[in-house]
């Protein structure tokens, strides 16, 4: 326990500050009452549904969790069932055996949803492109609100887009 | 033909592995592979292609790993009935590669006992298989329900967990269904090929260029492994010959990749016995090592950082001292994060006994790479068949007999420790040259194989060349296609809730084998 506390000592505060905002993210703008949001922007639930990526994608919503980015210090955590989240976070290519899945999940979740697609795949179809086993971008498939590019994109990049999708079109607030 | 003629008989393939490569009839077939699977020798890949272009067919092809490297044959496969003998008496991992070349070809395995559909669901029909030539990479069918036989579990007090595609955590999908007592798992079934996102068809369309950025993105966490076969594969074939700087490169990022990989696994298996403790700190170990890598390689993940020729930017000296220096930090905090580890009651509780494979199932279930060396299958491709720059190092393998999660979470620790240590030398002695070489023209209608040993296990990437510098055919093979099979094994008579940590103790890729 002694060596425990002694490096939690050691290694310190590393968590920095999170990304404002980025409208130019936006696919879809969507009414939702800025109560909502400001209600959902201070507590999310984010459901991951991997519908086809290389794992890259899965690799930096992962590190989302560390200690530098620390998600969970802002109130957003992920959760086991589309049941329970306020948002799906889908990486692609949409691969046509996960069609069906994906669009169950979407259904599965609850009103009001948000849907932030991640990386080029998942925004364009990236190099797999559409074919006999890829449906491409996540839009063909569920509504987006908020993509962003990258392969990967960064997990300041991700947080910018989950963070963008939660303000809803209103102006950048402070966090 | 006896084994230990291969070498005298088939050509050796070119290039910085040792592979020889030969085309044989079905008797020599079968037998040549009843004498690597008895003699302790491995499967390492099964793919077929489509040669009806060049009248010859249909072909099915396997590399084996002999005791002096890798045998690689090719049957040539009617074209009116094309099947070939079955090799899953042999090698029991070769069954889901034989399903998925029935899927995908339409070559049917003679005398196997599993024919069920393996990467197929229901978004093309049986009678069609895409990666025939004539089949169309853009048609599409209407997806429907996917029906598939599991198998079935009966008996007092037996009832079925049925588990994903979409999990709980943030990974990839796949299938599993449980079949247990009360928590005591009877028998574990996987269901893959959600991720089937048409990769091979892919490659098809495109040139030796064009691929390497694909290469690269068959399973991103091992996208250096991945693109270093693919290198070795082109080079192979165009004779093209990357300097020792640029080899000395590609083990650095292999390194580095094999370490962050290690490093995201031991804070994941942290965080699934309950010690948040251990996450944290290795996921800031693994944080300032994706920095590093982008500050220096441009890539968090070092993709496309390997390109046929040699590797896609160069490190200078201030570059060298900063890994160096990271290193050294590296080494230090892992050093102690291992102690804490190995005192903590309630981590080893959970770890030790959990998801055991006995060193004798192992063998016989041909489990590899990583998960294989802690069960004692002392197979490093680093040390058994060293290509430059490893041939210069005498890498140390790290091997454990009790096969249980803890002996993969000790796999790990030793691993960093080795990998920090072989940079470290690679550094030292890093030669002049440039960086990355031209890459002439690949002969029409040639096989190149590259033979990489990623942080999972062997990737294979087998490359047969078309007109015009295109792609023929592709197979890219992970390891995790050997290892999944291994992990039914391994969660027999555990308990459902220490399902998570075995599973994560293998960490196999999803999208690796679906492609």
């Amino acid at each position: 326990m002694y060596q425990i506390i002694k490096q939690i000592l050691k290694t310190g505060i590393k968590t920095e500050t999170p990304p404002q905002p980025d409208e130019a993210l936006r696919v879809e703008v969507r009414n939702l009452q800025e109560q909502i949001l400001r209600h959902v922007g201070s507590a999310l639930a984010i459901r991951c549904v991997d519908a086809g990526s290389c794992n890259g994608c899965e690799l930096e919503i992962q590190a989302l969790n560390n200690a530098y980015y620390n998600i969970g210090g802002l109130g957003i955590h992920f959760v086991a069932s589309p049941r329970h989240a306020d948002m799906l976070l889908v990486t692609g290519p949409v691969s046509r055996h996960m069609e069906i899945a994906l669009k169950r999940t979407y259904d599965a979740t609850p009103e009001p949803k948000l849907v932030v697609a991640v990386g080029d795949c998942g925004c364009n179809g990236g190099l797999f492109g559409e074919s006999y086993a890829s449906s491409g971008k996540i839009s063909n498939v569920i509504p987006v609100d908020v993509a962003v590019p990258g392969c990967p994109p960064t997990p300041t990049a991700i947080l910018q887009g989950i963070l963008t999708a939660v303000t809803g079109g209103l102006k950048a607030r402070a966090i | 033909m006896r084994l230990d003629e291969f070498p005298t008989k088939f050509p050796k393939l070119p290039g910085a592995m040792p592979i020889w490569h030969g085309a044989v009839d079905a008797a020599t077939f079968r037998s040549l592979c009843e004498q690597v699977g008895h003699g302790g020798g491995k499967l390492v890949a099964l793919w077929g292609s489509d040669e009806l272009a060049r009248d010859a067919g249909y072909a099915l092809h396997v590399s084996l790993i002999t005791a002096i490297g890798m045998l690689c044959l090719t049957l040539p496969v009617n074209a009116e009935r094309p099947s070939y003998p079955d090799l899953s008496d042999l090698f029991p991992g070769a069954s889901r590669m034989q399903r998925a070349a029935f899927d995908l070809l339409g070559l049917f395995a003679d005398g196997a006992c599993d024919h069920r559909k393996w990467m197929r669901h229901a978004s093309w029909p049986g009678s069609v298989h895409p990666l025939r030539k004539s089949f169309d990479g853009g048609s599409a069918f209407a997806t429907e329900t996917d029906g598939y036989p599991f198998v079935t579990v009966t008996g007092g007090g037996v009832h079925e967990i049925a588990v994903g595609p979409v999990h709980a955590g943030t990974i990839e999908p796949g299938h599993f269904r449980f079949s247990v007592i009360g928590e005591r798992v009877l028998r574990l079934e996987e269901r893959f090929g959600y991720t089937h996102k048409g990769i091979e068809k892919r490659f098809e369309s495109m040139n030796l260029d064009e691929g390497a950025k694909l290469a690269g993105r068959i399973s991103g966490d091992s996208t250096v492994a991945y693109a270093w076969a693919y290198a070795q594969a082109v080079e192979s074939v165009t004779g093209a010959t990357p300097s020792p700087r640029a080899l000395a490169l590609r083990a650095v990022l292999l390194e580095l990749e094999r370490i962050h990989n290690h490093l995201g696994d031991l804070g994941n298996l942290g965080n699934d016995v309950g010690l948040a403790f251990g996450f944290a700190q290795f996921w800031i170990l693994k944080e300032d090592l994706l920095r590093l890598n982008h500050d220096l390689f441009g890539h968090r993940y070092l993709m496309d950082s390997v390109v046929p020729g040699g590797v896609a930017r160069d490190l200078d000296g201030k570059g060298c001292q900063r890994i160096l220096e990271a290193l050294a930090h590296l080494q230090h905090e892992v050093g102690t994060l291992k102690d804490i580890y190995d005192e903590h009651a309630g981590a080893q509780d959970r770890f030790l006994s959990a998801g055991r494979v006995s060193p004798d199932r192992a063998a016989l279930l041909g489990l590899t790479g990583l998960a294989g060396r802690a069960s004692s299958q002392a197979w490093d491709l680093r040390a058994q068949f060293p290509c430059a720059p490893y041939d210069q190092l005498d890498v140390r393998m790290a091997t454990h007999h009790k096969g249980d999660v803890a002996a993969r979470v000790t796999m790990r620790f030793e691993e960093v420790q080795e990998s920090i240590r072989l940079i470290r030398l690679l550094l030292d002695q890093l030669p002049p040259g440039e960086p990355c070489t031209a890459v002439g023209n690949a002969p029409e209608n040639a096989l190149g194989i590259g033979w990489v040993e990623g942080w999972r296990g062997e990737i294979m990437v087998a490359l047969h060349t078309g007109k015009d510098n295109r792609i023929h055919r592709l197979h890219p093979h992970d390891p995790s296609w050997q290892n999944w099979p291994v992990l039914e094994h391994a969660i027999i008579d555990n308990i459902v809730p220490d399902f998570p940590l075995i599973n994560k103790s293998f960490n196999l890729s999803y999208t690796g084998i679906d492609l």
